[in-house]
């Protein structure tokens, strides 16, 4: 039953018109802009890349989340859904696993080539390439919270980003900063703090999500 | 306020006696269900009463029609009805045996919805949603039959963003077929179908009341079959 839905999910993002292409497109672009912005000076782009990287994730990963739960629930699929066996934090889950599977896990193994593009040291790349795979998945979780919250208002994209991108902080914060002190050759705890608050957020949000989703099915 | 008022009893009635439910013995539904009885419901939406201490009931094997003009809260009470709003005050018990169930958490499982928005996936073909609602519910239903039912097999593989209105509306009926639930909670089922599609829904819902199945439709036509009807707002 989970199943059903984690493979109608990813069948609906990864098919034409799809939001995972979208979201990787978006990476990439993003990351192409910056150095052109930027200019030409390789030691400036090499201190700005990790930030870079980690703020074009985010905002790639968000730019589908304001369809998470809203899709389903202008079409009716959500009403059914709730009608089913699953219980809603269940399908909050499942939500969650399917847009990180569809948009994080793509723009992690993207990240080593733009990477490179930013003339990142191979030991950077690798623990660029590990913090988004770590912390990727606390942006998927916390975003489903404010997809939840926001699905039933009709401009509910605008908003969800201002909901979420301050939760997500901590994330680019110590993923960046793994990086940056990777650069610098220092040892940090940057990556643990990043597993402790993407274990924390994934492991929570399900529930805060069902909740939100509960609220606004019965408003 | 509402008044009940009982049309001619479905000669098949007996039929669930017989047969029982769930037919196929699978899904979570066990026991055989006999009636669906709701007391002194009222429904608020935005502060305004939408009804008050509405109570009726409805027998396995038999159709209720929901009556009565546009925001009346037809389609509310439905809503209640599947557990998917919280009533104001009032029950609703599920009768099987000598067990009533009351949580809404419990009724929502036993409850197939046909709501007005027809959940077809533009991207996904009539057959994908299909098989995914059997498998978010749990039934191994046959796909196949159900979109003959309803006269979509030529099209099952054809993606739902080039269906008309009436041949989603026709797959959502196919969707009641798949899910296995007793209770069928309709929301207008013949709007937007032709005379094929109004006969492939009838032939549904009589074959539901016969094999003991509950259905609840608010209508603004006649459904075409035996049934009791409610009328909301009627004396208000």
């Amino acid at each position: 039953m989970i199943g059903a839905l984690l493979s109608r999910d990813i069948r609906l993002a990864t098919r034409a018109g799809g939001s995972a292409a979208l979201a990787l497109a978006f990476f990439a672009a993003v990351a192409t802009l910056v150095p052109l912005g930027v200019g030409v000076d390789l030691r400036l782009l090499l201190r700005v890349a990790a930030g870079v990287l980690w703020v074009a994730a985010v905002l790639a990963a968000l730019l589908s989340l304001d369809r998470l739960f809203q899709a389903d629930f202008e079409d009716g699929s959500l009403d059914l859904i709730a009608l089913s066996p699953l219980s809603l934090e269940t399908v909050a889950a499942a939500k969650i696993a399917a847009h990180w599977l569809t948009t994080g896990l793509p723009l992690t193994l993207l990240s080593p080539v733009l990477g490179v593009m930013f003339g990142l040291p191979p030991g950077a790349i690798g623990v660029l390439t590990l913090s988004l795979a770590i912390g990727t998945p606390a942006v998927s979780a916390l975003g489903a919270i404010g997809a939840a919250l926001t699905m039933s208002i009709r401009r509910g994209g605008l908003i969800l980003p201002l909901l979420v991108l301050p939760l997500l902080a901590p994330a680019v914060i110590f993923g960046a900063g793994a990086v940056q002190a990777a650069l610098d050759g220092l040892s940090s705890g940057a990556l643990l703090f990043l597993a402790a608050f993407a274990v924390a957020t994934t492991l929570l949000s399900p529930f805060a999500a069902g909740a939100a989703v509960r609220l606004n099915l019965a408003g | 306020m509402a008044g009940l008022d009982p049309a001619t009893r479905p000669a098949h009635v007996s039929a669930r006696k017989r047969l029982g439910w769930p037919l196929r013995g699978h899904g979570d539904v066990t026991g055989q269900l006999q009636s669906l009885d709701v007391q002194q419901l009222t429904c608020v939406r935005g502060q305004r009463v939408l009804f008050r201490d509405l109570t009726f009931r409805v027998d396995a094997g038999r159709v209720l029609s929901l009556e009565g003009p546009n925001g009346v809260g037809k389609s509310s009470l439905l809503r209640v009805l599947a557990g998917l709003l919280p009533a104001a005050a009032g029950t609703i018990a599920l009768i099987s045996g000598s067990t009533a169930e009351i949580d809404a958490d419990d009724r929502a499982r036993k409850v197939a919805w046909l709501g007005h928005n027809d959940a077809a996936k533009p991207q996904l073909t009539p057959r994908e949603v299909l098989s995914f609602f059997a498998r978010l519910y749990g039934t191994r239903a046959d796909i196949d039959a159900a979109l003959a039912a309803v006269g979509l097999a030529k099209i099952a593989d054809l993606a739902c963003a080039y269906l008309s209105a009436g041949q989603k509306k026709r797959l959502a009926l196919a969707r009641l077929k798949v899910v296995e639930r007793p209770i069928w909670l309709l929301d207008e089922p013949l709007s937007s179908l032709d005379t094929d599609g109004r006969k492939a829904a009838l032939d549904l819902v009589n074959a539901h009341i016969m094999f003991g199945g509950i259905v609840i439709a608010a209508t603004h036509e006649p459904l075409g079959v035996a049934s009791e009807r409610l009328m909301l707002g009627a004396a208000a």
